[in-house]
């Protein structure tokens, strides 16, 4: 079985976004670059099934410009077989970067899917549910255990109300949560080898899709800044405050 | 054919508080709208639904597969009705966002994920970034609007409304590909704490799963939701339900109160819309205090019985 899993090169999680003064986007100029944090446990976990010998080959797919080679090259270094680029100069939305993902599923016969529940600059979470619903073929969201037995994967689910169990039949969509695993260091031997993995490189256009009925995003502006608060130097202060605003 | 479609929310035996708020954002937009309930017996859920203000109908789709509430199934529903329809709305719960996206695949459509602001019935603002910026979203008005709606933004509609209710059969089968096992429920009998009034919430410094009981007796004792950070949850001393943050839930309770949490960015985005924040930490460098409204530079440990007895 080969898995196919989708890393999207997003701002590194520990960087303090800012607005640009004129509202065009957020300030990416000299950010520190790194794979969606949930991209990598998806990752992490398709190494870990390819380790227990449930897969043969693990391929990483990303979505962009030239400059998400480097985050395909580190899939590559944590363990990736291989890697696919599909080249875009346009900032995709998820329906097309759904369908774009079909192309090369249905491609490389991928039998399991695997992606982060959203990414951290857009916080969309719709790519995996999108490629599930146009591949018709399962989807579970949201993982935080993944059991694979014959031709049907359990997925325990994070859900509002607690954990939910679902079963599919593969080949299927998960979508991973931050509790899934913890993903693996990359080695400095590791990172030589990957340069010699083989990275292939689609045109979006030679796959056939074209963005259609896009949102077009026209501003941004920082949050609503919260007023500066006080600070009481004990719990009997604190329960006054309280009461005093009548929260209590 | 401007007219709204919301997917209520619901857990088998009563409406969720989403469902109300995603009528106050169907209201914003100025055109009539209905309410499809989705399960096995719902009657009672639609009453439920049809008694919120401005609902024109509630349409209350009663098969044995739709029970539980897999994607599949739900989304085949939505779209055999979505000829009418020029908006679809559900929740930004798991739930909605689980099924959204599908139904927005099927439709052909981008979605407008976590609206948070209505400008018109094209135009939307939302948080990307874990709230770190807002943005401005214009939808094409040639195309079906779907779309989540950030719950944490709106108010629950009033009471009041009396809409019709029709009982329909399901148009679709149940999908054979995915089946639908258990769910594992943290048995509380406090205040959900999507919709709370009042939350206490305790991070890595509780330092055990017996320690959380001192959260959970405070919140008892003022009638609170009780919340964690992602650090507790993952050490084991709550369940994953608990969990508040850009990957847990978004809250806007009236009073939270965090103890021992550092105040992480994904923290502070799932809070920052409550009305009075409250941070109690050894540690007065934590971040936390740069969003608190009222802070106190202590150990939870004397603080947390300090205040039960004040509060008593």
């Amino acid at each position: 079985m080969k898995i196919l899993v989708g890393i999207k090169r997003v701002v590194d999680y520990n960087v303090r976004i800012r607005v640009k003064s004129d509202g065009s986007s957020v300030d990416t100029d000299g950010v520190k670059m790194s794979i969606n944090p949930f991209d990598e446990i998806a990752l992490e976990e398709a190494l870990r099934i390819r380790e227990a010998g449930l897969a043969e080959e693990v391929i990483v797919v990303s979505l962009g410009g030239d400059e998400c080679q480097q985050q395909l090259r580190t899939g590559l270094a944590m363990g990736a077989d291989r890697a696919i680029q599909i080249k875009t100069g346009e900032k995709q939305q998820p329906l097309s970067i759904a369908r774009a993902f079909l192309k090369v599923v249905e491609k490389e016969q991928a039998g399991l899917v695997l992606l982060g529940k959203q990414a951290i600059d857009g916080d969309n979470s719709q790519t995996a549910q999108m490629l599930a619903a146009l591949w018709n073929r399962p989807q579970a969201t949201f993982a935080s255990k993944i059991t694979l037995s014959g031709n049907t994967a359990t997925v325990v689910r994070e859900v509002d109300a607690g954990l939910e169990t679902i079963e599919v039949d593969l080949p299927a969509v998960i979508s991973v949560d931050l509790r899934l695993n913890e993903p693996r260091f990359v080695k400095l031997p590791d990172i030589m080898k990957a340069k010699r993995k083989p990275l292939d490189v689609i045109g979006m256009d030679e796959l056939g899709v074209t963005a259609e009925h896009d949102l077009e995003i026209s501003h941004y502006t920082p949050p609503p800044a919260r007023g500066k608060g006080i600070l009481v130097e004990n719990a009997a202060e604190l329960v006054a405050e309280l009461k005093n605003r009548g929260l209590v | 054919m401007s007219r709204t479609l919301i997917i209520a929310e619901h857990d088998g035996k009563t409406l969720n508080p989403s469902t109300a708020k995603c009528a106050s954002c169907a209201t914003t937009l100025g055109q009539p709208f209905d309410i499809v309930v989705l399960g096995a017996s719902v009657s009672a859920i639609a009453s439920a639904a049809a008694n919120i203000d401005g609902a024109d109908t509630v349409f209350a789709i009663d098969a044995e597969h739709l029970a539980h509430p897999l994607a599949v199934n739900h989304a085949a529903e939505v779209l055999a009705m979505a000829d009418g329809y020029s908006h679809i709305l559900g929740p930004s719960t798991t739930y909605g966002r689980d099924l959204m996206p599908q139904i927005a695949a099927h439709l052909g459509v981008n979605q407008v994920s976590d609206i948070s602001a209505v400008e018109d019935a094209y135009h939307f603002k939302r948080p990307i970034y874990a709230g770190n910026a807002i943005v401005d979203v214009h939808a094409p008005e040639s195309a079906k609007l779907v779309a989540t709606v950030r719950v944490a933004s709106w108010k629950a509609a009033a009471d009041g409304g009396n809409a019709a209710v029709e009982s329909r059969s399901a148009n679709a089968q149940a999908a054979s590909h995915t089946r639908y096992i258990k769910l594992e429920s943290g048995v509380s009998e406090r205040p959900d704490l999507q919709t709370a009034a009042r939350v206490i919430s305790g991070g890595r410094a509780m330092a055990s799963k017996e320690n959380f009981n001192l959260i959970y007796d405070l919140a008892d004792q003022i009638g609170a939701g009780a919340g964690a950070s992602r650090a507790a949850v993952d050490a084991g001393y709550c369940p994953n339900d608990m969990q508040v943050g850009q990957t847990g839930k978004i809250i806007a309770p009236d009073l939270y109160m965090a103890f021992g949490i550092s105040g992480a960015i994904q923290h502070i985005t799932g809070i920052k819309d409550a009305g009075t924040i409250v941070a109690v930490n050894k540690d007065a460098d934590a971040p936390i205090f740069e969003v608190a409204d009222i802070g106190l530079v202590a150990d939870l440990f004397t603080v947390i019985p300090e205040l039960k007895q004040l509060l008593g």
